[in-house]
């Protein structure tokens, strides 16, 4: 009997562990990895996913990168000349030679004057390969400006050249040139979005904590700025920098006119992103619970935009860098010694060269590199800085 | 609407009166004045100076009164359209002109129509066939468009466009027509020569407006209107004609203010390159020369087709966009 009555009850399963009934509300090792990272990291991670930028992001630090070696890795300095080689067409690496392996070397570049013409004519002596020395001394430079030192990453044999992207009309290295030029061409923009990025902070902190009447005035200030057409009054503004100024101060004079247009996109951002935060319960909070304006802000608001500013500020650096190209192309921006990419590609200036030496042009090649880097690492950084996707 | 553009209108003056005063500041910024260089100058080659002459170009600038009364005497010049005196060609500002300020109001207008034309249906398409490989292939090449410093591309196509084409080097109409009264022939031969500045000035423009283009619509489609459209069963053709896409012809207008001030910078330095015979090359000179009145004329004409330029997308929105409610108060 008591058989059947058992039988009648429904089966059903019950654990015989102890019941926790906060076991719904407990996280999971990845969830609580999740959810106690802090904002930066969360950023990284979100930052990981997108390949693109992530690529971009290696190709920018592998340029600033070589920056701090441009000595060693150009095969020859920034004003060494070749007489001999005036407008030298590329030299190309080779391999094989003969059908026999001998490792990276180059044929001898034989120059001959075209009578018709009148061009110089550079032909490859294939008769004999020239292998190439790596990790050798070379040109001798001064690294930074103060050590001496002749170590290259590559050199040609002794006595042979190794023009890997041709010469100029002063029988210059273009490729050393251009590794040179970066310096100065990286530089710019960075320092410049430094400036910009302090002065966008300040006034547009201004504008949007205060308010009110000095709201008014910078707002319609940075109207009138981006009313202007932004090249011709870098244009006008750079032409007036004085004859007299040494190269390096006209480089900065330069960067600080870059800056001055571009902050007023940042100091809008940070305006909209002040007055729109300073609503916010924490916010509220914050100053119910006595804390002085400046508390606020450091400690409250900046680091909610922070991460978004840097993303924009890496938006506007592919500007400037153009801005200065632009400029030295236009020879009203920095000029010589001073060797940026628009200094360099000042020389391909007219049509002659897109037809006589096409080479030349080639300083163009890293500028569209590192803008689409710049352009593709900050949407990136935007998206990863969002966190409302 | 009579009232918002009276409104509108008069809030242009002082961000014009605000963008003189830069101007005029930008034109007094190189050390001593150019007078002074300029008999300089006249001494150093062992020319008589005349002073007869240098009274009257004094007595024209008012050089020797105070700033505040020069610049009030430049501006009323302006406004009564003398733009002021070239040192470096001898002659009055507005001959030294000439068409020039046309022919670059024509090359941006039609850059600005280049930039709709191409930008609208690729942007239509991106937005519609969002992460496919169209999509990721046009917008590359947007980037490329941005990335691509113009003059550069300038030259290039200058170069392909007189190998594969024929057409005359630089300039905006063939040889034979310059300095020639208008007429059709003339017409003809500028056209002929436009596309080349155009798609270069265009591009930069170009590859903004399709993102900014892009995002919009696809903001514009994930909207509640759509997606209970799409519900009714509308066809998707007719879903996408009938609302997203007006919004985005509005979206066509407001965005000049952001693309004219671009249009402009790249005209400038494109025409360098081409030598058009637009306001470019002769600012640059001036520039260079240190012939500030005339640079500061062409500052401040290109600044003032930018706020006008903006002032007339303005309005345009307002006629267009219902949405746009002037007088407030008015419920709906």
């Amino acid at each position: 009997m008591s058989t059947a009555a058992a039988t009648d009850k429904l089966e059903h399963f019950v654990s015989d562990a102890p019941f926790d009934p906060t076991s719904a509300a407990r996280l999971t090792p990845e969830q609580e990895r999740f959810y106690l990272a802090s904002q930066w990291k969360l950023m990284w991670w979100k930052f990981k996913l997108h390949r693109v930028a992530v690529v971009s992001g290696i190709i920018l630090l592998l340029m600033y990168a070589s920056t701090i070696v441009t000595e060693v890795l150009a095969p020859y300095n920034l004003h060494t000349r070749h007489t001999d080689f005036i407008y030298a067409s590329p030299q190309s690496v080779h391999l094989f030679h003969e059908g026999r392996f001998v490792g990276p070397f180059v044929y001898e570049l034989r120059k001959s004057l075209n009578m018709e013409t009148l061009r110089r004519e550079y032909a490859e002596d294939t008769s004999r390969p020239l292998p190439l020395r790596f990790f050798c001394s070379g040109d001798p430079y001064k690294f930074w400006g103060m050590i001496d030192m002749s170590f290259h990453l590559v050199c040609p044999e002794e006595g042979a050249t190794l023009f890997l992207l041709g010469t100029d009309r002063l029988g210059r290295d273009v490729l050393s040139r251009i590794l040179y030029g970066a310096r100065i061409s990286l530089t710019i923009g960075l320092l410049g979005i430094f400036i910009s990025f302090a002065l966008g902070l300040v006034i547009g902190g201004i504008a949007g904590y205060f308010g009110g009447m000095v709201d008014l005035v910078i707002q319609r200030v940075i109207e009138v700025i981006r009313s202007f057409p932004e090249l011709p009054l870098w244009m006008a503004l750079s032409a007036v920098l004085p004859v007299t100024w040494s190269p390096i101060l006209i480089y900065f004079g330069i960067t600080g006119i870059l800056a001055m247009l571009e902050w007023t996109g940042l100091a809008r951002a940070v305006r909209s992103k002040l007055l729109a935060l300073r609503e916010e319960d924490y916010c509220t909070a914050a100053r119910l619970m006595g804390a002085r304006p400046k508390r606020i802000i450091g400690r409250h608001l900046l680091p909610g935009f922070m991460s978004h500013l840097i993303a924009s500020a890496t938006l506007s650096i592919p500007g400037m860098i153009l801005g200065e190209t632009a400029l030295s192309f236009l020879g009203i921006g920095l000029r010589p010694p001073i060797t940026s990419w628009g200094v360099l590609l000042n020389e391909a200036q007219n049509i002659n060269v897109v037809a006589l030496y096409p080479w030349l042009m080639l300083p163009v090649v890293p500028v569209i590199v590192i803008i689409l880097a710049f352009n593709f690492f900050g949407d990136g950084l935007r998206d990863a800085a969002d966190p409302y996707r | 609407m009579l009232r918002y553009i009276v409104h509108r209108v008069l809030l242009m003056i002082p961000t014009l009166i605000a963008i003189s005063i830069i101007i005029f500041v930008i034109i007094q910024l190189p050390p001593g004045n150019y007078l002074e260089s300029y008999i300089a100058e006249l001494q150093a080659q062992g020319e008589s100076v005349d002073p007869q002459k240098i009274a009257f170009l004094r007595e024209y600038y008012g050089l020797d009164k105070p700033m505040a009364e020069q610049y009030l005497h430049w501006v009323w010049g302006m406004l009564r359209g003398d733009f002021g005196y070239s040192f470096e060609f001898n002659l009055p500002v507005t001959k030294v002109v000439g068409d020039r300020m046309l022919l670059t109001m024509l090359v941006s207008a039609t850059t600005i129509l280049f930039t709709w034309a191409v930008a609208f249906p690729i942007g239509i398409y991106s937005a519609t066939h969002q992460y496919s490989w169209g999509d990721y292939g046009l917008s590359f090449i947007g980037f490329l468009g941005i990335a691509v410093p113009n003059f550069m591309l300038a030259l290039v196509m200058m170069y392909l466009a007189n190998v594969y084409f024929g057409t005359s080097i630089g300039g905006l109409m063939g040889p034979e027509f310059i300095g020639k009264p208008w007429s059709w022939a003339k017409f003809v031969s500028v056209l002929e020569h436009i596309w080349i500045p155009v798609i270069v000035i265009g591009t930069h423009s170009t590859a903004g407006m399709i993102r900014r283009l892009r995002a919009n619509l696809l903001d514009e489609l994930q909207k509640q209107y759509v997606v209970t459209a799409r519900a009714k069963g509308l066809p998707p053709r007719k879903v996408l004609f009938k609302y997203p896409l007006r919004m985005a012809l509005n979206f066509f207008i407001s965005d000049i203010g952001s693309i004219l001030p671009h249009v402009i910078s790249g005209a400038e330095i494109t025409a360098v390159v081409l030598s058009l015979p637009t306001a470019g090359p002769m600012l640059l000179n001036a520039l260079k020369s240190q012939d500030m009145y005339l640079a500061g004329s062409f500052l401040m004409f290109l600044a003032l087709m930018i706020v006008i330029g903006v002032l007339i997308s303005d309005l345009a929105l307002v006629a267009l966009d219902p949405r746009i409610r002037l007088q407030g108060g008015v419920a709906r």
